[in-house]
């Protein structure tokens, strides 16, 4: 059964240095306030893991808190690059970060087979690309059945899993809906999870196309309204695109990245 | 940025108009296009403003028939959610649309495109772990690339990009040459056609080399030659695009003018 936690103690017992680590969200239901949790506590050493690291895994790794990017798409969505991805790349600044770099269909389908208990899955992708040189976790395999030529990837499962959602009830049973990425997949490939939500409400409605996560499949949910800021959650806010747009100024330069991060993450408390 | 005809300071289009206008032309109405964000986004909608109001859009996000009144930010834009027949999963829109071959068209750019339509959008210069400059890396298009039963590829046309061998193949097009695709299993038709700023390239039937087939007017050979790494192959048809009407003006126009927020 989930466990109602606050984000601070959540990512506390959640997140160690050294651990694979995913917070899923694709351009909807970013956990933006969970991340900035993990710089707050100053994890180290990390192996991040998502299909699309954008603004908060360019915060994340400008702080220095990962060590290894796991992903397929990494820029500043409907604006352009990452630029403290590219200096971590680059120049290793502030620390060397070393990549696993996959397609979208490729990472999708490791959490897939991490969610269905399967040693890899199977796709047809990658041949001709120069992808399966750079990434060894990208491998030929043979239909058993036909000899077609196919691609495997291994399962794909974070110690933790963070994402973020609508609303969960009192026992930890989490609802999420709008476009909903590999959020369901990422959870359940997951050793551990914690879900930051908009609410906790004593009786989840239902919603169309909702997804529920069971409280069994959660191991700790908090309450952190606002959580997915400047993303957005259906039903609850709109994406601040504004701010999307203005990263690309402030992560630019080192030093303004820096200020920018003291101000607005390290010196604030948890939203609360 | 080279302007359309009109007087010198003041064109009546500018270069990436054409190329948008020429992109959304190649959509037919009724078929299903794999859309990314920016000018193909941009190409699709206004398609579906002009002369193909049935297009079906599909966003990776996992937005399946999106009618959005406005253009997107970003591929997980909510107004996608909101106006979509269908959201469905991730791992649901590669493995069950995309992956089958149900898409007909695929729309993509790339940062460096060789003669043979291969596309990189992962590093430039230096080695893979040593790059000059880092891209954001593939997202979906290897498999939009493989898959789609074609390519439209919009990007414009510079000698940075147009490059003799792509430093990094991200997405295939014609591989090393006839019977590639065939020998790799990719299962798609490959680049049917490259929209530029200057006009438009066509696979060579025989060699499958990129051949440019169009100018937009205004444009010369000269140009796109300078434009292009590579010796450029033209058409003994080449013809010269119709320039964008006014409706298709107004139109883009109107979309553009929806996204305020954009840098």
């Amino acid at each position: 059964m989930a466990r109602i936690v606050s984000l601070a103690d959540g990512i506390a017992e959640l997140v160690s240095d050294g651990d694979v680590v995913a917070l899923e969200g694709f351009t909807h239901l970013i956990p933006f306030a969970a991340g900035h949790e993990i710089i707050r506590q100053g994890r180290r050493d990390l192996t991040l893991v998502r299909m699309t690291p954008d603004v908060i895994y360019d915060q994340l790794i400008g702080m220095g808190c990962a060590s290894h990017l796991v992903f397929s798409w990494g820029g500043n969505p409907g604006v352009g690059s990452l630029h403290r991805f590219r200096d971590a790349v680059q120049n290793s600044w502030p620390t060397r970060l070393e990549l696993e770099e996959h397609s979208h269909a490729g990472m999708a389908n490791r959490y897939v087979a991490g969610a269905s208990g399967l040693p890899f899955a199977v796709l047809r992708g990658y041949t001709g690309t120069d992808l399966p040189r750079h990434t060894p976790n990208i491998k030929a395999i043979s239909c058993p059945f036909t000899g077609e030529l196919l691609t495997a990837v291994p399962a794909l499962r974070p110690d933790v899993t963070v994402v973020h959602a609508q609303r969960a009830d009192r026992a930890g049973n989490v609802q999420l809906w709008g476009i909903t990425g590999v959020q369901k997949e990422a959870v359940l490939a997951a050793h551990r999870s914690l879900v930051t939500v908009e609410e906790v409400v004593d009786r989840l409605e239902p919603v169309p196309g909702q997804v529920i996560l069971p409280s069994w499949v959660v191991t700790a949910v908090a309450e952190v309204p606002g959580g997915s800021h400047p993303s957005y959650a259906q039903g609850y806010s709109v994406r601040d695109n504004d701010f999307y747009v203005g990263w690309d100024e402030i992560s630019r330069d080192r030093d303004t990245f820096r200020q920018w991060m003291e101000r607005h993450v390290l010196e604030v408390g948890e939203l609360e | 940025m080279s302007p359309g005809p009109g007087t010198e300071d003041r064109p009546e289009w500018t270069a990436d108009e054409m190329m948008t206008v020429a992109a959304s032309r190649q959509l037919r109405d009724g078929t299903a296009c794999f859309v990314g964000i920016g000018l193909p986004s941009t190409a699709a909608n206004l398609a579906r403003a002009t002369h193909a109001p049935n297009l079906v859009l599909i966003y990776e996000s996992g937005c399946l028939g999106a009618k959005p009144d406005r253009l997107p930010l970003s591929i997980g834009d909510g107004i996608l959610a909101d106006t979509a027949e269908s959201v469905v999963s991730v791992p649901e829109v590669f493995n069950y649309w995309l992956q089958p071959g149900r898409i007909d068209v695929g729309f993509l750019g790339a940062a460096q495109l060789d003669r043979l339509g291969n596309l990189n959008t992962t590093v430039i210069g230096g080695s893979y772990e040593d790059p000059k400059v880092r891209l954001p890396g593939a997202g979906g298009a290897p498999e939009i690339a493989a898959s789609c039963r074609e390519v439209v590829v919009v990007v414009r046309q510079t000698p940075r990009t147009f490059v003799d061998t792509v430093d990094f193949v991200t997405s295939v097009g014609y591989g090393r040459g006839p019977g590639d695709r065939e020998r790799l299993g990719l299962r798609g038709g490959g680049p049917r056609l490259v929209i530029t700023d200057l006009g438009v390239l066509e696979p060579d039937p025989d060699s499958l080399e990129l051949t440019l087939t169009r100018l937009h007017p205004g444009a010369t050979v000269a140009q796109a030659r300078a434009a292009t790494g590579w010796p450029l192959a033209v058409s003994d048809d080449l013809v010269t695009s119709d320039p964008p009407t006014d409706v298709e003006l107004t139109a883009l126009r109107a979309l553009t003018a929806t996204l305020g927020a954009r840098a």
